[in-house]
């Protein structure tokens, strides 16, 4: 392992200045679940680590009638355990409470989770049907990028030379939405997905039509995909399994897997259309509370 | 003095459940492992490994390492001295010390991903590294072979090109099939021609690895008066000396070997990586202590794994239910050098039945993956996936109870194993009837959720048992506390299951003798922990040391009491002649007048042990959308002779079938093209955890070893067995489709299943 240096800045400006310094020999730490692996495997060389848990707006939830924020070091267990996310918020619940064990979501932060960029992240796609944006500071100043648009390919993502992922903030749903996140594993936990489905939807007020849905989709391309396609074929649609499989038929079509030690092509495919199915029954369970 | 079985039952110790001596350590982590070892002056190894499965070392520039600041010393397999292809015993393995010395460190050539080609010392774990990766090695690269057919097949690049094959007795070079024997008795052709039915099937299974959460490590001291000191993980101190003498080539008793605890072996820990390196960089570093533990990805890529291969099987039955004749090509690859479980997996295939014809072809392969070593009852969980998924479908094809059919067909004593051994008294029968007897046998699988589909197997299996030697010395102290030391490295409790036979031929409590596990200097010879071995062997020289203790104690008491010690009783723990007694812990604070300190030792070499059987029920449901397999209910039928200390050889029993539930379903080596293993990390080399299984229900039979004063046989390997083909069988009755090749992951499943 390459020696280096441990910077532990208290504001946001402090931490974009190293970043900027030293370009992609420094790396944001956050719980370190990736980044302690990354480095000791010698697959990164970092002169500088900066710890960004001392940073305040990197370290808070919020909840309120604005959404939800969620801090970009915050980690899963204070995400999963809040109960306002909870009751607002289950899908983003499901996608947290199942990265690792206990010890690591103690540790890892969503925010890390998506600049990870893995494409099995199962922290991503539920952000992503909750139409959640990245909030981005920089030498230049701050952007924000949806976060279907943040990861570019397997551990890269749209951050420029300098730049820190800040928060994730997503809109408060409306009324009747419903949003789910499930994963295929062989094992029942500790385990990364061999292929992952979220799904949010809004019913009209009676329950029995879809207004609209997002459908994303986790490891199985470069990035987390979001379903568009198959999440605008549902709308104005009626609840029925007709236009629940037609939804699940297109996410299938939306997937481009590779065949992998965690399995093949055409299982990936197959577990997509069935995960889809599964999701958006959830999903509309959840909506009509 | 030779100990048979006494068929005594009003055991005080034996079959109760104490606290293991060394559990507190355990649990509070204060035990010393070969990873926490540090000694004054220590410095750190590290070494580099082949990127290629199979490539010629052209050359080996270490200069910018040496040149480095911190680095003592660097190694490549020069600094190896020259020896013999000599073979020694090393616990379920024989190792040839001249290829198992180029397996540790590459000579001219790699033969698999990850096989180390030098290794560097210095000043601490950081600066090694560098200095590792600073070694430059320029490879020719060669064609791979990753398994048996491509190794097999004509032209194929040829791994070890000293290898001089033998082939049924005929010396062949210039081949990958490093043996080929055969087992055979009975007129095969005659058998098969009286049977109703005669069943052909072909098995493939992957290579899978222990997975035992510590990895290899050593901490070594090559005095300047050429005593060497070694820390190592292990199964057997004794082994690690003799490899590492063999190695390095040094006589075995400059070699002291210290006892550290093991954080799980499953046979993986009975070979030597480390120890040899370490020894030869700490002699170049002018005797520093050196240091070096392996990385996970370094156990799966270049440790001992369990082999793969193909199974070709071929069984009749007459439409009475009875066994004509069997026929079995064993297939296993041995990794990069020679030595695969072929041979024991021989012995094991057709050990549940009784046959009047059969015949047993092993052959021995070698394939560009890590050399294999022993895994829980080597080469049966494979031999029992196969014989037992044929006997399954004969019984659907022919409408047979699979009970009755084995029960009908099951191998006893005087039954001949396919080598020719014969059975002493066993217990298959008894753990079929225990099976068909059983709630579990007797409940209704019940009705699966909505997308799911259930399914019950059962499958039984064979496992020999090994003897050997082994030592145990005891000391009995002024209050009454007997102290004990005793050879065998302590895995699964053996501690504890070796001082309750002491305990209960003295009569006094397990806790009152306290067990120690002394260096190779300061006990006598003891095997490996292997082999299920251990409880028994040791445990009856444990069993022996305390009778000669209670002789030697009869001697002094008949001064004391002017009386001959022939006329002395020992009952229970207390002495008794002519209406007076003492107890034996009262008596150990008045021996001074009798000569002082009273101890015992004994070593013994039990040849032979009695043979474990064992027969498993697996229910399961299958999520016939994604594949995926959930494994809901699973008992655990197994002979132990005698439950030395129940609960854990039931832990025993279900650590092992929670092993052999993973083999079947998510284990696998999975291999690319160019021969390097993609999934080298826990998190997609998919063993079980705690949260995949079930309670794993075990009912323990105990038929007596007639071998053994209370019956003990070994009871660690046989359950690992079953569970291959009892989850597999169990997934056909869920899903109506049979499966031939290991592991039957969700795609597999998915992939019978489409189309339906």
């Amino acid at each position: 392992m390459h020696p280096f240096a441990y910077v532990a800045p208290v504001t946001v400006e402090e931490a974009v200045a190293v970043l900027d310094k030293h370009g992609d020999r420094a790396r944001p730490l956050a719980g370190g679940t990736d980044l302690l692996v990354k480095t000791r495997a010698n697959v990164w060389e970092l002169d500088a680590v900066v710890d960004i848990k001392n940073i305040p707006e990197l370290m808070t939830v919020t909840v309120g009638n604005d959404g939800l924020s969620i801090g970009a070091g915050v980690p899963c267990y204070q995400i999963y355990e809040n109960s306002e996310v909870a009751a607002g918020y289950p899908c983003i619940v499901d996608g947290t409470d199942i990265i690792g064990g206990i010890q690591i979501q103690s540790r890892a932060a969503l925010g890390g989770n998506l600049c990870n960029a893995a494409p099995s992240a199962d922290g991503v796609c539920p952000l992503i049907v909750h139409s959640a944006v990245a909030h981005i500071a920089g030498p230049g100043g701050n952007r924000e990028v949806a976060v279907e648009d943040f990861c570019t390919g397997p551990s890269q993502t749209v951050l420029k030379k300098g730049e820190l992922l800040v928060s994730m903030s997503m809109p408060k749903p409306p009324a009747n939405f419903g949003a789910a996140y499930t994963r295929f594993i062989p094992r029942n936990e500790m385990d990364i997905a061999v292929a992952g489905v979220a799904v949010s939807l809004v019913l009209d007020p009676s329950g029995q039509n879809f207004e609209s849905a997002r459908i994303a989709l986790a490891s199985v391309g470069p990035v987390p995909i979001l379903a568009t396609a198959a999440g605008d074929s549902l709308a104005g649609k009626p609840v029925n399994d007709e236009s629940i499989a037609a939804a699940a038929a297109l996410a299938r079509d939306a997937a481009s897997p590779i065949t992998d030690m965690r399995g093949t092509i055409e299982q990936r495919r197959q577990l997509i259309e069935v995960l889809t199915g599964r999701m958006i029954n959830k999903a509309i369970e959840r909506a009509r509370g | 003095m030779v100990a048979t079985y006494d068929a005594k039952t009003d055991y005080k110790v034996v079959g109760t459940n104490p606290i293991r001596h060394d559990g507190l350590d355990k649990v509070t982590g204060r035990a010393i492992y070969g990873g926490d070892v540090t000694v004054p002056g220590l410095i750190w190894g590290d070494v580099i490994r082949s990127p290629h499965a199979h490539a010629r070392i052209k050359s080996i520039d270490t200069s910018a390492a040496e040149a480095m600041d911190g680095v003592y010393a660097v190694l490549t397999h020069a600094d190896f001295p020259v020896v013999d292809e000599r073979e020694i015993e090393a616990g379920e393995d024989i190792v040839n010390l001249k290829r198992d010395q180029s397996n540790i460190m590459a000579d001219d050539k790699v033969h698999y991903k990850g096989h180390v080609v030098a290794a560097v010392a210095a000043v601490d774990r950081n600066t090694a590294q560098e200095a590792a990766s600073k070694i430059r090695v320029e490879y020719e690269v060669l064609a791979n072979v990753s398994d048996v057919d491509a190794a097999m097949a004509e032209n194929a690049p040829i791994i070890l090109e000293s290898l001089v094959g033998d082939h049924l007795g005929e010396d062949v070079p210039n081949t990958n099939i490093a043996r080929i024997f055969r087992h055979e008795f009975g007129n095969l052709e005659q058998a098969f021609a009286k049977s109703d039915l005669v069943i052909e099937r072909t098995f493939s299974l992957s290579m899978v690895h222990q997975g035992y959460i510590e990895p290899h490590n050593a901490t070594v001291i090559w005095a300047e008066d050429g005593n060497i000191t070694v820390w190592s993980s292990t199964q057997g101190s004794f082994g690690v000396r003799a490899q590492t003498a063999g190695m390095i080539g040094v006589p075995e008793t400059r070699v002291k070997v210290n006892y550290v605890e093991i954080g799980g072996g499953f046979g993986g820990k009975t070979k030597v990586y480390l120890a040899p390196i370490a020894a030869l960089l700490s002699r170049k570093s002018g005797g520093r202590p050196v240091k070096l533990v392996m990385d996970r990805t370094s156990v799966f890529e270049a440790t001992g794994p369990a082999p793969g291969g193909k199974i070709r099987m071929k069984v009749g039955v007459t439409r009475e239910g009875k066994v004509t004749a069997a026929d079995t090509d064993l297939i296993f690859e041995s990794g990069g050098y020679p030595g695969s479980a072929v041979g024991a997996a021989a012995m094991c295939v057709f050990a549940c039945y009784n046959w009047p014809a059969s015949r047993i072809t092993g052959y021995d392969v070698l394939v560009n993956k890590p050399k294999s070593a022993a895994y829980r009852a080597p080469g049966s969980p494979q031999a029992s996936f196969a014989i037992e998924s044929v006997v399954d479908e004969i019984c659907e094809e022919m409408g047979f109870d699979k009970i009755q059919f084995r029960l009908d067909n099951a191998a006893h004593e005087g039954t001949r194993r396919g080598d020719g051994v014969q059975f002493p008294r066993v217990g298959l029968e008894e753990c079929l009837r225990a099976a068909r007897d059983s709630d579990h046998w007797n409940s209704p699988l019940g009705d699966a959720p909505a997308g799911k589909a259930r399914g019950r197997g059962i499958a039984t299996a064979y496992w020999m048992n090994g003897g050997g030697k082994s030592t145990c010395d005891l000391m009995l102290q002024d209050d009454g506390t007997v102290m004990m030391n005793e050879g065998s490295a302590d895995i699964g409790g053996t501690r504890v299951s070796i001082a309750m036979q002491a305990a209960e031929v003295l009569g006094i409590p397990a806790e009152d003798i306290r067990p120690s596990i002394p260096d190779t200097d300061s006990i006598g010879f003891t095997g490996v922990t292997g082999g299920s071995r251990t409880t028994y062997a040791t445990g009856l020289a444990a069993y022996t040391a305390a009778h000669l203790l209670v002789d030697e104690l009869k001697d002094r008491l008949a001064n004391l009491w002017e009386t001959e010690s022939g006329k002395i009783d020992f009952a229970d723990g207390v002495f008794s002649s002519d209406g007076q007694s003492i107890g034996i812990q009262e008596l150990a604070g008045k021996l001074d007048p009798t000569g002082g300190p009273v101890t015992s030792t004994a070593s013994v070499n039990p040849s032979s042990a009695g043979a474990a059987y064992a027969a498993h029920i697996c229910d399961l449901e299958v999520d016939l959308a994604t594949g995926k397999t959930d494994v809901i209910r699973y008992t655990a039928v197994q002979d132990v002779g005698k439950a030395v200390h129940p609960q854990y050889a039931e832990g025993q029993i279900q650590g092992g079938v929670v092993q052999g539930i993973g083999w079947a379903l998510n284990e696998e080596y999975f291999i690319t093209d160019d021969g390097a293993m993609a999934n080298r990390s826990f998190l997609d080399y998919r063993m079980p955890t705690s949260l995949d299984m079930p309670m794993i229900d075990t009912i323990m039979i105990e038929v007596p070893n007639p071998l053994h004063p209370y019956g003990v046989r070994g009871v660690g390997e046989v359950p690992i067995c079953p569970p291959l083909s009892a989850v597999v069988q169990a997934i056909h009755g869920a899903t109506g489709k049979r499966y031939y090749e290991l592991p039957v992951k969700p795609g597999r499943i998915l992939e019978a299943t489409n189309g339906d």
